[in-house]
């Protein structure tokens, strides 16, 4: 930091003290009823970046875990905020000065290259609505291993997915910047956490609708998701969305990397203890968000239910809600805009007659497909659903129709596990 | 006919013409790496080990490695792994045995019972491990821990030497649990979510 720097950020502290001397000025000559619960000093100048009410209070650590899940019960129309977007983390969250970093491009290409974010902002963006969800989300093991707490909340159950506007460069361009040479099919992504992840992703992908994306809702990527950028494979499991990204590897095989070989991998019962991997996609999927497990419903009487819808392969294009345990199925209102690879909002009215109701959702994409029921994917595993009542094995690609159980107390309580 | 061959050839200049246009740089950003920048950074080692760096090593000097570095986390004899560490998410699995558990309700996959690669179990320990010391370990001992796992696995014998040669010959035995078996044949048996065959 030169002198001139130093000076101007001496100036920008000082007068945000004397902004918050004369704020409590104010504060104390307009009424002495509220002062006891506004006097306290806040120790950083909200005009310069702001937050928000300290009554709201939602966070996306849920209690007695350890996990950063978004809180879905909570959330409101289709954008996570940055600050409760979910994060799995396989190593550390490093620390990246964006002046020192670089995304390296090479392999199987005319003109290797090497970028700085200041080069990648010069490049023609987009901005493009899509979520992110870990392959892991509303696996039924993590319920299993935690006896059931681990499913008590839509929070837990569901909290691993968020939707943002993500800005930056379509990896096509700068592959066709560096010249992909015949015989290339793949590229190796690599980040520059500590174990420096690595994931394979086909380059059919790569030159679709891939990003590499420095910009989260209008502001740089959080350092959780990836600072200064990151890769997005838009409806992949999240993985597969290298954070940090430092380099870009194109070669003819995938490199069948730790992650992509042991883990986020389905062995499935019905192929003998064979296990099938490179699972990208997500299949489509919803949930209510409200009133949803974990909430408790003051009394009988007019409610909004509202849920999310989103699929890997497309666009929602239907969602129908059931509160009578999946006998009678109706159509819910989707909110505009619906959009590909993103979360849909979607609203159904109800009123509650104060007995005990089984509400869930399920959706449609637009190839057709529907979300399926918890049977329907025994089937696709080969075995009996109870089987994930008890599996100690992982469980990736979840998409079920998920039944919240409102008791006559109006307790919302998971209707699958309990 | 000789005019409609002018005019075929013709077009398909023009179409290589188009072609190498689509390749050629529009932006011009970005600069040329040097060797050594790319040197650097390429060092990830894939299923094949067709980039597995010099140095070798055997399961007798990784034992000693292992109780240094590995032990306190993944056991004493890599059977026996550990819940993880307080404030942590990520429990340390385990790395031996496990065998013949695939096919019943309670897998236990180890490098032994379930990792179909042996360079791969090189590329995760010299990239990922020690947790906390990430990157720090040389080709040698990358080598000699990779042949303890194996030799702990009754996969190579306790003299067995690793390196770029032998390292890629070793046959793992869930090597023909996945599906599609081959990596090259991933991308035609492209499926949804568990919609698959």
């Amino acid at each position: 930091m030169n002198a001139k720097e130093r000076g101007r950020r001496r100036f920008l502290k000082e007068g945000a003290a004397l902004a918050g001397l004369a704020a409590g000025a104010i504060r104390s000559a307009s009424g002495q009823t509220l002062a006891s619960e506004i006097s306290d000093v806040r120790p950083q100048d909200t005009r310069a970046y702001g937050e928000r009410s300290r009554f709201e209070t939602t966070v996306r650590t849920p209690p007695g875990t350890l996990s950063i899940s978004t809180p879905l019960q909570d959330s409101m129309g289709i954008i996570t905020p940055s600050a409760l977007h979910f994060a799995a983390i396989h190593y550390n969250v490093p620390t990246i000065d964006p002046r020192q970093h670089r995304l390296l491009i090479h392999g199987l290409v005319d003109r290797p290259l090497i970028f700085t974010l200041e080069e990648l902002k010069r490049l023609p963006s987009v901005s493009r609505i899509h979520f992110v969800e870990c392959g892991g989300n509303t696996s039924p093991r993590s319920v299993v291993e935690r006896r059931g707490a681990g499913a008590d909340t839509i929070h837990k159950t569901h909290g691993n997915t968020g939707c943002s506007e993500w800005t930056g460069v379509p990896l096509s361009l700068l592959l066709q910047e560096a010249g992909v040479q015949k015989g290339a099919r793949w590229l190796i992504a690599e980040g520059a956490d500590a174990g420096k992840h690595a994931m394979s992703i086909p380059l059919e992908k790569a030159l679709g609708d891939a990003l590499v994306a420095y910009g989260q809702n209008g502001e740089a990527v959080r350092p959780e998701q990836g600072y200064p950028f990151r890769l997005l494979v838009p409806g992949w499991v999240g993985v597969r969305n290298v954070k940090w990204l430092r380099r870009i590897k194109v070669v003819e095989q995938p490199f069948m990397t730790k992650h992509e070989t042991t883990s986020y991998v389905s062995l499935y019962p019905k192929l003998d203890g064979k296990t099938r991997w490179f699972q990208f996609e997500w299949g489509p999927k919803s949930v209510i968000t409200f009133p949803s497990a974990g909430q408790r419903l003051p009394g009988r009487g007019f409610y909004e239910i509202s849920g999310l819808a989103w699929s890997g392969g497309g666009t929602i294009r239907r969602v129908e809600v059931s509160t009578d345990g999946g006998r009678s199925w109706k159509e819910a209102q989707l909110q505009e805009p619906v959009l590909r690879i993103a979360h849909t909002r979607f609203r159904f009215p109800w009123n509650w007659d104060g007995e005990e109701a089984v509400i869930q959702s399920r959706c449609t994409d637009d190839r057709g497909e529907v979300q399926p029921t918890i049977d329907e994917m025994a089937e696709m595993w080969g075995v009996k659903t109870d089987f994930f009542q008890t599996t100690q094995n992982s469980v990736i690609l979840w998409n079920i129709i998920y039944p919240w159980k409102v008791t006559r107390e109006g307790s919302v309580l998971n209707a699958l596990f309990s | 006919m000789r005019c409609f061959r002018n005019l075929l050839v013709l077009v398909t200049a023009l179409a290589a013409c188009v072609a190498a246009l689509a390749q050629t740089p529009t932006y011009n950003l970005g600069r040329t790496p040097s060797a050594e920048e790319i040197q650097a950074w390429d060092l990830l080692v894939g299923w094949e080990g067709k980039e597995l760096p010099p140095g070798s090593g055997t399961a007798q000097e990784g034992a000693k490695l292992y109780a240094q570095k590995c032990a306190a986390c993944h056991g004493p004899t890599g059977a026996e792994g550990s819940p993880p560490p307080p404030g942590q998410m990520r429990p340390s699995p385990r790395l031996v045995g496990g065998r013949g558990t695939l096919n019943t309700p309670k897998p236990v996959k180890t490098v032994g019972s379930f990792w179909p690669f042996a360079p791969v179990v090189w590329d995760y320990i010299n990239r990922a491990m020690p947790r906390g010391q990430e990157g720090s370990l040389r080709p040698n001992e990358v080598y000699a821990l990779t042949a303890f796992l194996l030799y702990r696995n009754g996969i190579i014998q306790e003299s067995e030497v690793l390196d770029a040669k032998s390292l890629p010959k070793i046959q793992m035995p869930n090597r023909n649990g996945f599906v599609p078996a081959r990596p090259e044949d991933i991308l035609q048996s492209r499926c949804r979510g568990h919609r698959c065959p």
